[in-house]
């Protein structure tokens, strides 16, 4: 598989990366590059072979149903760019 | 190097509990290292008012007989670990300010148990490297330089290069790193000193700026084997606070150092003898099977027939895990953004365009589109089933052997600026690293010998699951034969 241009647009809109029409034209081949080169896996024969899912064999803990945390508001919005009113403040959505 | 800053950890606990030198002149003699290091561009915060709080703690601790394990020991702490009211910025310009409210478990349980910190650690962006040239800080410059005349820039390697460079040069007693896909052990072998990373879940991930989750680690460098297990003690235990935190005991490995390695197996896999490998590593990896038969082991040839489809499974998965954990960089809950733009949309592609480097958006790119709908069973659950198949390899080869030894990195340290220009070369460097993090399994990087030029080559010791004990008594036994002392000459 390969991608053009428009697909790679598509994906920094994913992403959520604004990049300008000669950022993309370089992302082009560079991708391509990437993309042929992980395709090697292909030659590998996975079949009745499941997903690794766990890395190390552990059980997921569930803790007690209590409140734990919280009470920390301010330690929480005090590293935002835009914080008012107790909020984390955004430019404005809903006109 | 002055006398105090060329001391192992081990020899500071020592000489500090003996009372044959204070905590504070320690201290005072690393901060004054430290900003004579600065050439070296390997802090990018220093704190010496921390590391001499701490230090005056050891003395009164000294003083009342409570000396805790790290009592008056400097260390330099990588930049992806919070740490409380210290800027933590992941070598990134979108975390440019970001002053954590709370502090990393491994970093708190350094700092509990007397350790001081001396600064934060230069890095690859989001350890997003193998060279320490993606930082927004600039690259760290190795200690190091080739014996061949010329003054060129070596690089420290990467992710931990700031960590790695100041072990090298004696601006830190011990360091933190974190080894992804080689990130502790590649600049380790670089820089002439010792790195492991443990097994997957013996460290809290919780505090540490999350690249590729399922595959993050944390764990200690430092100059000696001895200085590994002493930190690494310290640094692993469960934590409720990570989902992935293993709940088993943390083994005094320290007291448990044991270089006879008599009917211990020692692994050689074939499929790590590749083209393109200088002659001088492959002679440096016979060597070591030669030291550790001297320690009484038997080598051992085994296969991991899935090892060179390692790095592609890796460069699909760790993109993957980022491209998910880096979505929390919108400018909106902390460090940049990017104003004077319509709406919200746009505020957030502005502040990640503007606030990410390119190796950055290029692995979130990669991650996007592998797990985007329609690619994600080609390129995600293959990858993730190779991944299977990658564990299953070493499951087989430890049914044959107890300890696996290869080279750690497929280079000595390269030049600055060397391998940029090429994503995929650069990537290649992990070659040997990157099957041992896939499969979650402890592995360290321990000095062997110089290359011809003058410059560190590292060997790689991979154990099985949670047995970090084998690793650092097999990589003991190396440097009890390498006699590797050489260090590398002050020209900053």
């Amino acid at each position: 598989m390969s991608v053009n241009a428009e697909q790679v647009r598509h994906v920094a809109k994913l992403a959520r990366i604004a990049m300008s029409d000669a950022e993309v034209e370089a992302m082009v081949p560079e991708f391509n590059n990437i993309l042929g080169w992980v395709e090697q896996l292909a030659e590998v024969d996975t079949d009745g072979v499941e997903p690794l899912t766990a890395v190390i064999a552990n059980d997921l803990r569930l803790r007690d149903d209590v409140v734990n945390d919280g009470d920390c508001r301010d330690a929480v919005l005090k590293n935002a760019p835009d914080a008012q009113h107790g909020f984390f403040a955004v430019p404005k959505v809903i006109e | 190097m002055s006398e105090l800053t060329s001391k192992t950890i081990a020899e500071l606990r020592d000489g500090i509990g003996g009372g044959d030198f204070s905590a504070r002149e320690v201290a005072e003699a690393y901060n004054a290292a430290v900003a004579a290091g600065r050439p070296l561009n390997a802090y990018t915060v220093e704190t010496p008012d921390l590391a001499l709080a701490a230090a005056d703690a050891a003395d009164e601790a000294r003083a009342a007989g409570a000396l805790k394990p790290l009592s008056g020991v400097p260390l330099g702490i990588k930049d992806l670990f919070a740490t409380e009211g210290v800027d933590t910025t992941a070598g990134s310009n979108i975390l440019k300010g970001f002053k954590p409210p709370y502090e990393s478990t491994v970093s708190g349980k350094l700092k509990a148990a007397g350790a001081g910190m001396l600064g934060k650690l230069n890095m690859d962006e989001f350890a997003m490297g193998s060279s320490n040239e993606t930082s927004a800080y600039g690259p760290v410059i190795s200690p190091w330089k080739r014996s061949d005349g010329g003054n060129a820039a070596l690089t420290p390697g990467g992710s931990s290069g700031g960590s790695a460079a100041a072990v090298a040069a004696g601006l830190a007693a011990g360091v933190t790193g974190t080894d992804t896909g080689g990130s502790i052990r590649q600049p380790a072998a670089f820089t002439g000193i010792c790195g492991i990373k443990p097994t997957y879940g013996r460290c809290s991930r919780w505090g540490i700026v999350a690249f590729a989750s399922s595959l993050d680690q944390a764990g200690p460098m430092a100059r000696t084997v001895r200085d590994c297990a002493i930190l690494l003690e310290v640094m692993a235990g469960f934590d409720p606070k990570d989902a992935t935190s293993l709940d088993v005991p943390v083994p005094r490995w320290e007291a448990g150092l044991s270089s006879g390695l008599k009917g211990k197996r020692v692994g050689i896999p074939t499929e790590y003898r590749i083209d393109g490998v200088p002659a001088e590593i492959d002679a440096l990896w016979e060597q070591g099977v030669e030291w550790l038969r001297d320690a009484g082991a038997e080598p051992v040839k085994i296969s991991l027939p899935h090892t060179a489809h390692a790095l592609p499974t890796y460069y699909i998965i760790a993109p993957a895990e980022a491209s998910s954990n880096l979505a929390r960089y919108d400018g909106v809950r902390y460090g940049l953004r990017k104003e004077g733009v319509k709406s919200l949309d746009d505020m957030y592609a502005a502040t990640r365009a503007a606030g990410f480097g390119a190796e950055v958006k290029r692995r979130i790119m990669i991650g996007t589109y592998v797990l985007s709908a329609g690619f994600y069973e080609a390129y995600f659950t293959k990858a993730q089933k190779v991944r299977t198949l990658i564990k299953r390899d070493f499951a087989e080869a430890f049914k044959e052997c107890d300890i696996i030894l290869t080279p750690t990195a497929p280079s000595a340290a390269f030049g600055l600026g060397e391998k940029m220009s090429d994503p995929l070369a650069m990537y290649l460097n992990d070659v040997f690293a990157v099957p041992a993090s896939l499969a979650g399994l402890p592995a360290m990087s321990v000095p062997g010998g110089l290359d011809g030029q003058g410059v560190p080559l590292g060997l790689h010791l991979i154990g099985r699951e949670l047995d970090e004990q084998g690793v650092l008594n097999a990589a003991l036994a190396i440097e009890e034969r390498a006699g590797f002392t050489a260090r590398p000459e002050k020209w900053w």
